[in-house]
C-alpha cells in the first residue's frame, strides 16, 4: 500500500484545509499579541478561498473511490464543497465586528470553524459509514465549542449544554442505526450496502429498525418537527456569529449526508422512508411556519424558519427521483445563502451591547440605514419565495419535483403552508418601512464596509443570479445524474 | 457460544437504559454525560458482537474510533459544563430554562 | 456453554466467601462496647474540621479533560504496533502523521499554560 494506490490527492483540498487550521492554530500561539486574531481571521478566510479553488481544480465529472472505499470524489461533492466554502467565507466575514465587540475575536474561533468546514467536508466526501460519522462529529464537536465560546454569556452557554447533550444523543442514535445495518449487510461501505440491501427481505423487522433509528437520527440533526425542540433555543442562546455559520453551512452537509446514506445507502428501502419523511416534512413546514409568526426575537424566528425550510428541503427529497433530488440540491445551497445573509444584517446591526435581535428593534430601519433595509426586503421576499428571487425558483423547483412523483396531495399542502409562511416574513419588511423607531432607538446604524460589502453581494445575488437560474438549475441537473453511477 | 441474540438483547437494554438516563434525569448533568457514554458503549457492544459472528473486522474498528470520540466528546462536554457551572454555580438539569418561548 | 463460565462463578462465591468470613467473624469474636467517644468522627485526635465531601478542585476537571483525550489516541497505537511487520514503511509514517496532529494538540495545551497547576 501507498500513497497513490490510496488516491490521496483526491482529497487534497480537505488535507489542505486540515493541515492550514493546524498551522493556523500553532500560529496563534506564536505571533504578537496585537496583530495575532487579525492576522488568524485573514488567513481563515484565505485558507477557505484557497480550498475552494483547490476542489475547482480537482473538479472530473466521474466520480473516484479513494482511501481504500472511505472517501468518493464526484460532481455534487465538489459543487457541495464549493458552496460550504464560499458560504463558510462570507458568514467570516459578517462576524468580524460581533466577534471584536464582545471580545471572542480570536484566532481559536476561526480555527474552530475549519475544523467545523474539514468534519462538513469529510461528510460530504464520504463513502463508508466511518468517514460519514468522523465527519459528522467533527463539525458537530467545533459547533459546539463555538457556541460556548462565548463564556461570558449565560445564554451561550446554556444552549451549547443543550445542543451538546441533544447533539449526543442524535449521534447514537445513528450509531445504533448504523450498527443494525452492519449486521444485516455486513459491510460498512456505502456501495455495498446498498447492492447487499436489494438481495434481502424488505419486511425484515430489524431492517426497518435500522431506518427508523437513521432517520430519527437525520431528523435531530436537521432539526425537523417533532426533533426540533433544541433548533429555538440553540439558535436564540449562541451567539449570533455562531448562529450564523451553524445556520447555513451544515445544512448543505446535511443534504449530503441524507444523499449518501438515504438515498446512496439505503435507497433501495426508499418506500420505506418515504412515508416517514412525507410526516416529518409536512410537520415541520406547519408547526415552523405557524409558531414562527408568534415569535418577538428575532433569531428565534429565523430559527423556526430554518425548521419550516428543513420540511420544505425534504419535500425534494422524499419524491425519491433525480429532479427531486436536485431540486433539493438547489433548495439547499440557496437557502444556505439566504440563511448567512439574514443573520449576516442582524451582525451588521448588532453592537457592543445590544445583539438587535428583537423584532422591535427593527422598526423603522429603513430611517436609519436605508441601504441595510433594502437588502433586508430582498431578503425576505426571497425567503418567503415571492417571484423575481432565487427563493421562488428553489421553492418552484421543490414543488415541481412534487408534482412529478404523483404527490399532487404533498405539492398542495406544500404551497398552502408556504403561503402562510410569507406572513412573518413580510411582518419584518412593514416593521423595517411603515413603522416608526422606538424611542432611544433612533440613532442612524452604522456599518463595517467589508461585511457591507459581502452582505449587498451576497444580498443581490438572490437576484441578480436570475438570468443564470436556468445554468445553476441545468448544473445541479447534471451533478445529480453523475451520482451513484 | 452464546448466541447473537443475546449480544444484541444487551445492548438494546443498555441503550434503553442511557436514553431513559438522559430524559428522566432532572438533576445532575455529570448524569447526563455519563448516559451519552452509555448508549455509545451499547452501540459498541452491537458492533463488536455482529463483526465477530460476521467474521469481518471493519466493525472492531469501528469500535475503535467510536471510543476516540467518545473520549473528545465527553471532553467537550465536561468543558462546557465547567463554563456552565462557573456562570451559573449550578449544574441542576431544573434549573437551565433561562430560554424559552 | 455455561460450563465455561464455572471458574468465574467459583471466583465469584469464594471472593464473597471471604469477604463474608472475615466481616462476621469480627462481629462475632470482637468485643462490642459503643460509646458516644467512640462513634463520634475521628480526625488525629481534634474534631473534624470540615465535611469530608468536600468539592473537586476545577483545576482537577481541566487536567482530567486532556487526560481522556490523549489517553484514548494511544488505543490506535496497540493494533498499529501488533502489524507493524506487516504494514511496514506505510504503516510507520501513516502512525507519525497521527502522532503528528497529536502534537500540534500538545504544543497547544503547553504553550496556552494548561499544564501548569498554578
Amino acid at each position: 500500500m501507498n500513497l497513490v494506490s490510496l488516491k490521496t490527492a483526491m482529497a487534497l483540498p480537505e488535507i489542505f484545509l486540515a493541515a492550514m487550521a493546524s498551522l493556523i492554530l500553532i500560529l496563534g500561539l506564536f505571533l504578537k499579541e496585537s496583530s495575532r486574531d487579525k492576522a488568524c481571521y485573514w488567513l481563515s478566510l484565505f485558507t477557505l478561498v484557497a480550498t475552494a479553488l483547490l476542489v475547482l481544480n480537482g473538479f472530473s465529472s466521474n466520480s473516484v473511490i479513494a482511501f481504500n472505499g472511505l472517501f468518493i470524489s464526484d460532481p455534487m461533492g465538489a459543487l457541495l464543497k464549493i458552496a460550504v466554502c464560499l458560504i463558510s467565507t462570507t458568514v467570516f466575514t459578517y462576524t468580524r465586528q460581533y466577534n471584536q465587540d464582545r471580545d471572542i475575536f480570536k484566532s481559536e474561533y476561526y480555527v474552530l470553524g475549519l475544523f467545523s468546514v474539514t468534519g462538513m467536508m469529510v461528510m460530504i466526501s464520504a463513502s463508508h459509514l466511518l468517514s460519514l460519522y468522523l465527519g459528522l462529529e467533527l463539525m458537530s464537536l467545533c459547533l459546539y465549542a463555538m457556541i460556548a465560546f462565548y463564556r461570558d454569556d449565560k445564554l451561550a452557554v446554556e444552549s451549547a449544554m443543550k445542543y451538546f447533550v441533544l447533539g449526543a444523543l442524535a449521534s447514537s442514535i445513528l450509531l445504533y442505526g448504523m450498527s443494525l445495518i452492519y449486521g444485516l449487510t455486513g459491510s460498512l461501505e456505502l456501495s455495498v450496502i446498498s447492492s447487499t440491501l436489494s438481495t434481502i427481505d424488505q419486511g425484515n423487522l430489524a431492517l426497518a429498525l435500522a431506518v427508523v433509528f437513521v432517520v430519527v437520527s437525520l431528523a435531530f440533526k436537521l432539526g425537523v418537527v417533532p426533533f426540533h425542540m433544541w433548533v429555538p433555543d440553540v439558535y436564540q442562546g449562541a451567539p449570533t456569529s455562531t448562529t450564523a455559520f451553524m445556520g447555513s453551512v451544515p445544512k448543505i452537509a446535511a443534504f449530503a449526508i441524507i444523499m449518501r446514506l438515504l438515498v446512496g445507502g439505503l435507497g433501495e428501502l426508499h418506500d420505506m422512508w418515504q412515508q416517514m419523511l412525507i410526516i416529518l416534512a409536512i410537520l415541520s413546514v406547519g408547526i415552523g411556519n405557524i409558531i414562527a409568526i408568534a415569535q418577538d426575537n428575532l433569531k428565534r424566528m429565523l430559527a423556526y424558519s430554518t425548521i419550516s425550510h428543513m420540511g420544505f428541503f425534504l419535500f425534494g427529497i422524499l419524491s425519491g427521483a433525480e429532479t427531486g433530488y436536485s431540486a433539493s440540491l438547489l433548495y439547499v445551497i440557496v437557502y444556505a445563502a439566504m440563511s448567512a445573509a439574514s443573520f449576516g444584517v442582524i451582525l451588521c446591526l448588532a453592537s457592543e451591547g445590544n445583539e438587535f435581535d428583537k423584532l422591535s428593534d427593527l422598526a423603522g430601519l429603513s430611517k436609519r440605514n436605508p441601504g441595510l433595509a433594502f437588502l433586508l426586503l430582498v431578503l425576505m421576499l426571497s425567503m418567503s419565495g415571492i417571484p423575481p428571487t432565487a427563493g421562488f425558483f428553489a421553492k418552484l423547483s421543490v414543488i415541481q419535483a412534487l408534482v412529478d412523483a404523483q404527490l399532487l396531495w404533498v405539492a398542495v399542502t406544500a404551497v398552502i403552508l408556504a403561503v402562510i409562511g410569507a406572513f412573518y416574513y413580510l411582518r419584518i419588511i412593514k416593521l423595517a418601512y411603515f413603522d416608526d423607531p422606538v424611542e432611544g432607538h433612533s440613532a442612524p446604524v452604522t456599518v463595517r464596509t467589508d461585511s457591507k460589502a459581502a452582505l449587498t453581494v451576497n444580498v443581490l445575488l438572490m437576484v441578480a443570479i436570475l438570468p443564470w437560474i436556468g445554468s445553476l438549475i441545468d448544473i445541479c441537473n447534471d451533478v445529480i445524474s453523475n451520482f451513484g453511477s | 457460544m452464546i448466541p447473537l441474540s443475546q449480544y444484541l438483547i444487551l445492548a438494546a437494554l443498555i441503550f434503553a437504559i442511557g436514553v431513559v438516563g438522559i430524559f428522566l434525569n432532572r438533576k445532575n448533568l455529570i448524569i447526563l454525560l455519563m448516559s451519552i457514554e452509555l448508549l455509545l458503549l451499547a452501540v459498541n457492544i452491537n458492533f463488536v458482537a455482529f463483526s465477530h459472528y460476521l467474521s469481518d473486522t471493519a466493525g472492531q474498528i469501528f469500535v475503535f474510533f467510536i471510543l476516540t470520540v467518545a473520549a473528545a466528546e465527553a471532553a467537550i462536554g465536561l468543558a462546557i459544563l465547567i463554563v456552565l457551572f462557573r456562570s451559573r454555580s449550578t449544574i441542576n438539569v431544573e434549573e437551565l430554562d433561562s430560554l424559552k418561548g | 456453554m455455561l460450563e465455561n463460565y464455572l471458574p468465574i462463578l467459583l471466583f465469584l462465591a469464594v471472593g464473597l466467601g471471604v469477604g463474608a468470613i472475615a466481616i462476621s467473624a469480627g462481629k462475632v469474636l470482637a468485643p462490642n462496647k459503643p460509646s458516644e467517644e467512640k462513634l463520634s468522627p475521628y480526625e488525629c485526635g481534634f474534631e473534624a474540621f470540615e465535611d469530608s465531601r468536600m468539592k473537586f478542585d476545577v483545576r482537577y476537571y481541566l487536567v482530567a479533560i486532556l487526560f481522556i483525550i490523549f489517553d484514548l489516541e494511544i488505543a490506535f497505537l496497540f493494533p498499529w504496533a501488533i502489524v507493524l511487520d506487516e504494514i511496514g514503511v506505510f504503516g510507520f509514517w501513516a502512525m507519525m502523521l497521527f502522532l503528528g496532529v497529536l502534537v500540534v494538540g500538545f504544543i497547544y495545551e503547553w504553550k496556552k499554560g494548561a499544564l501548569e497547576w498554578e
